[in-house]
C-alpha cells in the first residue's frame, strides 16, 4: 500500500525535482563540512599546540568520529548517486544537439562544467584521505610515515603531530600543486553549486535571490584563499619552519 | 543584403535529416526572419522544390507558434523575443546562418525545422487547469489579490509555450515552462485548492515525457521570448516540496 512516506521517498528517489533535492541537501551538508573542515585547519596559523590538540579532540571519541565519517560519506555517495541519475537523464533528452556544438545560451563556465569539476573533485577526495586520513607513506612522495609523527607532551605523554603532517606533507610542491586544483576546482564547483542549491530546494525568491547569486561565489573564494593559504603559507617558509625531517 | 541559410532538411520524423545550403534572393534588411524564409519558400517552390517547412501563426510574438533555432540560440540573437520578432537587419550581408529546429528527445522533429510539441499539451492536461467553475470575469476588485501577486502571476501567465526554454536548455529541461504554469495558477485564489496536486501531476508528467531537469544555468531565462525569470523554478520546487509532505 502506497503511504504517504512511501510516496515521498518514492518522489524522491524517482522524480527529477526529488533528485534535485537529493543533490542540493547532500551539498549543502557538504558544503557546512568544508567551511568547518577550512576553519579548523586555518588553526595551524596559531601554532602546532592548537592545531594538535583541535585534532586530538576531533580523534578523542571514536563513535562521534565514524558516525560523522559515515555519514560524511553517505552524502558524497547520495550526491554522486543523484549527479550520475539525473545526467543520464538530461543527457537522454537530447539524443541529437545543434551544429557546432555552441556553448548554451548565458550559461557560466561553473555551471557547465559541474560533472567534470565534480569527477576530479572526488578523484581529489580519495587522494586527500589517503594522504592525510589513512595517511598512507607511499603515496606522501616525503619518504616519511605521517603515522609516527608525534608530538611530546610535559606530563610525558605524546600525540599525533598534525601541524608537523600538514607542514611535511604541503612541502612537497607537487603535493601541494594538485591540492590548490583540487581545491580551486571545488570553489568552481561551489560558486555555482551553492546558489543552485537554493534554487533546488525552493529557498529562493525575487527579494532574496540577487543576494544568493552574488553571495555563491564570495563563499567559494572565501573557502578557497582559506584552503589555498595553507599550502601557500607552507611553500613560502610561513608557517613550520621549525619542523625538520 | 543576402544571406547563405543553412538549413535542417528533414522529410518527416523517422528519416534522418541532413544541412542544405541555401543562398537567398535580394532581401529587405527590414523583413521578419519567417518573411525571408516565404521569400526563400516561393523561390523552391517556383523550382519545383519541396519548400522548407517551418511552424508560425500570429508573426506577433504573442502566439508561441514559432520557434527556431538561429546559430546555436532558440529565438536567434536578442532578447526577449520569438523568432517572428527577428529581423533581418539583425544579421550583416552576406552572413551564413544556420537555422536548426528545436532540440529535444520530447519534441520529435515532424519535418524539417517543425517540431511536434504536443507534450507540452499533455503537461497542461495533468494540472493546468483550475476544476471548478469560477464564472465569467469577475468585477474588477471583486476578489482581493495583492498588486505583487497579480504582477507576478501576470509575468508567469505571459508564458507562450513555445518551447524555447527546452530547446536552450543544455539538458532539454522543460522546467521554466512547468514553473511558468504552476506560479500563474498557484499564486491566485482560484488555484489555491489545487495548487500542490497540481505541482505534483504536472512535474510528474514532465518527467515521464522524457525532458531532463534543471541544472540553473539560466539557459532558458535567457531565449525566453517573454523573459520569464528562473525564480519561477524555485517557486515551483518549493510547492513540490510541500506537495510531498501533503501526500499529493
Amino acid at each position: 500500500m502506497a503511504t504517504p512516506l512511501m510516496n515521498l521517498i518514492k518522489r524522491l528517489l524517482k522524480s527529477s525535482v526529488g533528485r534535485k533535492y537529493l543533490m542540493a541537501i547532500s551539498g549543502g551538508c557538504l558544503v557546512l563540512f568544508v567551511t568547518g573542515h577550512m576553519i579548523g585547519n586555518l588553526q595551524i596559523f596559531l601554532g602546532r599546540e592548537t592545531i594538535n590538540t583541535y585534532a586530538q579532540f576531533l580523534q578523542s571519541n571514536k563513535e562521534v568520529l565514524w558516525l560523522v565519517r559515515f555519514s560524511l560519506l553517505a552524502l558524497v555517495g547520495i550526491h554522486l548517486w543523484s549527479a550520475s541519475a539525473l545526467t543520464v537523464e538530461n543527457r537522454a533528452a537530447r539524443p541529437l544537439g545543434y551544429s557546432g556544438n555552441p556553448a548554451p545560451t548565458a550559461a557560466s563556465y561553473a555551471s557547465r562544467t559541474m560533472l567534470m569539476s565534480g569527477i576530479i573533485i572526488a578523484t581529489f577526495i580519495v587522494y586527500h584521505l589517503l594522504h592525510y586520513t589513512a595517511q598512507v607513506p607511499a603515496i606522501n612522495f616525503t619518504g616519511q610515515d605521517f603515522r609516527l609523527l608525534h608530538e611530546p607532551l610535559r606530563d610525558g605523554t605524546e600525540r599525533h603531530d598534525v601541524f608537523a603532517m600538514m607542514v611535511l606533507g604541503f612541502r612537497n610542491p607537487y603535493v601541494s600543486v594538485f591540492y590548490l586544483l583540487g581545491v580551486g576546482l571545488l570553489c568552481l564547483h561551489l560558486s555555482h553549486g551553492i546558489r543552485a542549491m537554493f534554487q533546488s530546494l525552493g529557498f529562493k525568491n525575487w527579494q532574496w535571490g540577487l543576494l544568493i547569486d552574488r553571495a555563491a561565489p564570495v563563499m567559494a573564494w572565501v573557502l578557497f584563499l582559506g584552503y589555498a593559504s595553507i599550502p601557500l603559507a607552507v611553500l613560502l617558509g610561513l608557517v613550520g619552519k621549525e619542523v625538520v625531517r | 543584403m543576402k544571406v547563405t541559410l543553412k538549413v535542417w532538411r528533414q522529410i518527416d520524423s523517422t528519416a534522418p535529416g541532413s544541412f542544405q545550403l541555401y543562398p537567398t534572393p535580394d532581401l529587405n534588411p527590414d523583413m521578419s526572419f519567417l518573411e525571408m524564409l516565404d521569400v526563400v519558400n516561393d523561390e523552391l517552390a517556383n523550382r519545383g522544390e519541396e519548400p522548407i517547412a517551418f511552424a508560425h501563426d500570429c508573426r506577433e510574438g504573442i502566439c508561441g507558434t514559432c520557434g527556431l533555432t538561429i546559430n546555436g540560440k532558440p529565438h536567434g540573437p536578442g532578447r526577449g523575443i520569438a523568432t517572428c520578432q527577428l529581423y533581418m537587419r539583425t544579421f550583416a550581408d552576406g552572413d551564413t546562418i544556420t537555422v536548426e529546429p528545436f532540440r529535444a528527445k520530447p519534441f520529435p522533429v515532424l519535418k524539417d525545422l517543425m517540431v511536434d510539441r504536443s507534450a507540452f499539451d499533455r503537461i497542461i492536461q495533468t494540472g493546468g487547469f483550475i476544476s471548478v467553475r469560477t464564472g465569467s470575469a469577475p468585477d474588477g476588485n471583486a476578489l482581493p489579490i495583492s498588486k505583487i501577486d497579480a504582477d507576478l502571476a501576470m509575468d508567469a501567465a505571459a508564458c507562450i509555450g513555445c518551447g524555447a526554454c527546452v530547446a536552450a536548455c543544455k539538458n532539454a529541461s522543460a522546467m521554466l515552462f512547468v514553473s511558468a504554469k504552476v506560479s500563474h495558477l498557484g499564486l491566485l485564489p482560484q488555484g489555491q485548492p489545487e495548487r500542490h496536486r497540481r505541482v505534483a501531476r504536472m512535474v510528474d508528467q514532465m518527467d515521464r515525457e522524457g525532458f531532463g531537469a534543471c541544472t540553473v544555468t539560466g539557459s532558458c531565462e535567457a531565449v525566453c521570448p517573454k523573459n520569464i525569470s528562473l525564480n519561477f523554478i524555485t517557486r515551483m520546487n518549493r510547492d513540490y516540496a510541500v506537495a510531498l509532505f501533503k501526500g499529493e
